[in-house]
């Protein structure tokens, strides 16, 4: 067990690791960390950015969520697709939401993609690849639309259409034989979508539906459950039991709460005490 | 230990800068790989950390990213500090300073190369281990390996600025066309007092050599010209 100290040292605490390594020797399995499979991807069109990804979340072969959402918010324009593991994914955007409302009031200018990227960048790197996200970041600034990727090392790239996730070949696949410049917002939804489907079709760890989201100038539409390919069909029969299919033979009904004393707190009860 | 951590992004490379009379030229392909999945097929390797100076990366994307970004604010507060534009010597010892110190921890090959008022042009290869070379022309990355023979054969002292973006591009075709880790387009950057001029050579654009044509089909066949009519 650590030490209980009054300065909390910076960094990872690895006290658990010989706890986790002991239980192995015994036999026991070390539980799979919740991990989004994933197909992300992102898109630039006439008017700014489409991001889109499907909504399979994976604890090693077991589907943890059908229905997750890997859209995190950044800011009112700035938006971030996450894959990898999705408890790093979820806390560091959450994190670099909070700091951007922060600089954005210290600056007193609206927030712009590259800060975004530069924040997540620098704070992947210091963890050396150790907190495993793996991002596409997209959105529209003073300085217009931008499309980053940032993976789990630290590395950035700025593309004009971008995939990311264990799915990311097949929804490349699409980009790549379907992209062109300056497509119109409809032409680009349509391509966004077609290359999630394929993730979610063609590569096992990602699945469910598709989600996308609009980032123009103007304004950011989130697109929940925009496609849903895969639901489930009406069960053919009902399974349900009618009343009365079990019998039983008493019944005993007990209160649960077996005495009951209420004091009020406070010396005048509701009123507050000015006293 | 250098080598890259697993699914950490790769910069396989060929990069290179060469001196000339006015000026630097430098060169890299655009490809950048997770292992054997191209993750950027247009990486700009090219990276800006002054006015008058660039440097080419090779190696991990995300470390030389990193370092470049804070040689990159060093040499801002050095020109606020001193009111006066860096010396591409000493861009190269502050790349060369943050290689060395953290050098079990780095996986960065750098070529630094540029301009400055007092020495004019100059290039410093600072591969691996953190140490610091200046040379009249340096290769690097992956792919220099293949080309060493090619630019040992080829290269002259006293070209003039067209001569030198040849031998770039012709080096840089050849590592691209022998290299997995290469690959994609042609970035250049020709740095001289006036200002940095950028070019690019599209991937089907590239120089050829030698194709192997000659392999499948026989002796090359000279093309058969349609007789001119004869008008009587």
């Amino acid at each position: 067990m650590s030490q209980q100290s009054a300065f909390s040292s910076p960094g990872f605490d690895f006290s658990n690791s010989v706890r986790n390594n002991f239980l192995q020797e015994k036999g026991m399995p070390l539980p799979k960390a919740t991990s989004t499979g994933t197909t992300i991807v992102g898109c630039l069109f006439k008017d700014g950015i489409i991001l889109g990804a499907d909504t399979r979340a994976t604890e090693g072969e077991i589907i943890a969520d059908k229905n997750c959402e890997k859209i995190h918010y950044i800011t009112e324009s700035i938006r971030c697709c996450g894959a990898g593991t999705a408890a790093d994914t979820e806390f560091t955007t959450a994190s670099i939401s909070s700091n951007m409302e922060l600089h954005a009031l210290s600056t007193g200018r609206k927030p712009r993609v590259v800060t975004v990227m530069t924040m997540l960048k620098q704070y992947l790197f210091q963890y050396q690849g150790h907190v495993g996200a793996a991002l596409v970041l997209g959105g529209v600034d003073s300085t217009g639309p931008h499309l980053f990727t940032i993976h789990p090392h630290g590395s950035t790239d700025k593309l004009p259409y971008v995939t990311m996730g264990s799915g990311s070949l097949a929804a490349m696949a699409v980009f790549e034989s379907s992209w062109k410049p300056n497509m119109e917002r409809n032409e680009a939804l349509a391509l966004v979508s077609a290359a999630v489907s394929a993730g979610i079709f063609n590569d096992l760890g990602s699945g469910s539906n598709v989600d996308a989201c609009i980032i123009t100038a103007t304004q950011t539409e989130m697109l929940r459950n925009f496609v849903k390919p895969n639901e489930r069909v009406e069960k053919e029969r009902h399974y349900t039991f009618r009343r009365g299919t079990t019998a039983w033979k008493s019944e005993n009904i007990r209160d649960l709460i077996v005495n009951e004393d209420i004091t009020l707190v406070g010396a005048t009860g509701d009123a507050m005490d000015i006293s | 230990m250098n080598r890259l951590k697993s699914g950490e992004v790769n910069l396989g490379t060929s990069i290179m800068a060469v001196q000339f009379d006015k000026g630097v030229v430098i060169g890299a392909d655009s490809r950048t790989t997770t292992g054997s999945y191209i993750a950027n097929r247009v990486t700009d390797k090219l990276t800006h950390v002054h006015d008058r100076i660039y440097c080419c990366r090779s190696g991990s994307a995300a470390d030389t990213q990193a370092v470049a970004d804070i040689v990159h604010n060093y040499l801002q507060l050095y020109t606020q500090i001193h009111g006066a534009h860096p010396p591409v010597s000493s861009a190269a010892g502050m790349f060369q300073d943050i290689c060395y110190d953290n050098k079990d921890a780095l996986s960065a090959g750098i070529i630094v190369a540029g301009w400055d008022k007092e020495v004019g042009p100059s290039v410093y290869n600072i591969p691996l281990g953190g140490g610091l070379f200046r040379q009249p022309w340096a290769i690097g990355g992956s792919g220099s390996t293949y080309v060493y023979g090619y630019c040992d054969a080829t290269y002259q002292d006293g070209w003039g600025r067209d001569e030198t973006v040849e031998f770039v591009k012709n080096t840089l075709s050849l590592a691209m066309a022998r290299d997995g880790s290469s690959g994609g387009v042609i970035r250049m950057c020709v740095i001289t007092e006036d200002g940095v001029e950028r070019l690019f050579v599209p991937g089907d654009k590239l120089p050829k050599f030698w194709e192997g044509r000659e392999v499948l089909s026989g002796p090359v066949k000279k093309s058969v010209e349609p007789a001119a009519m004869a008008i009587e």
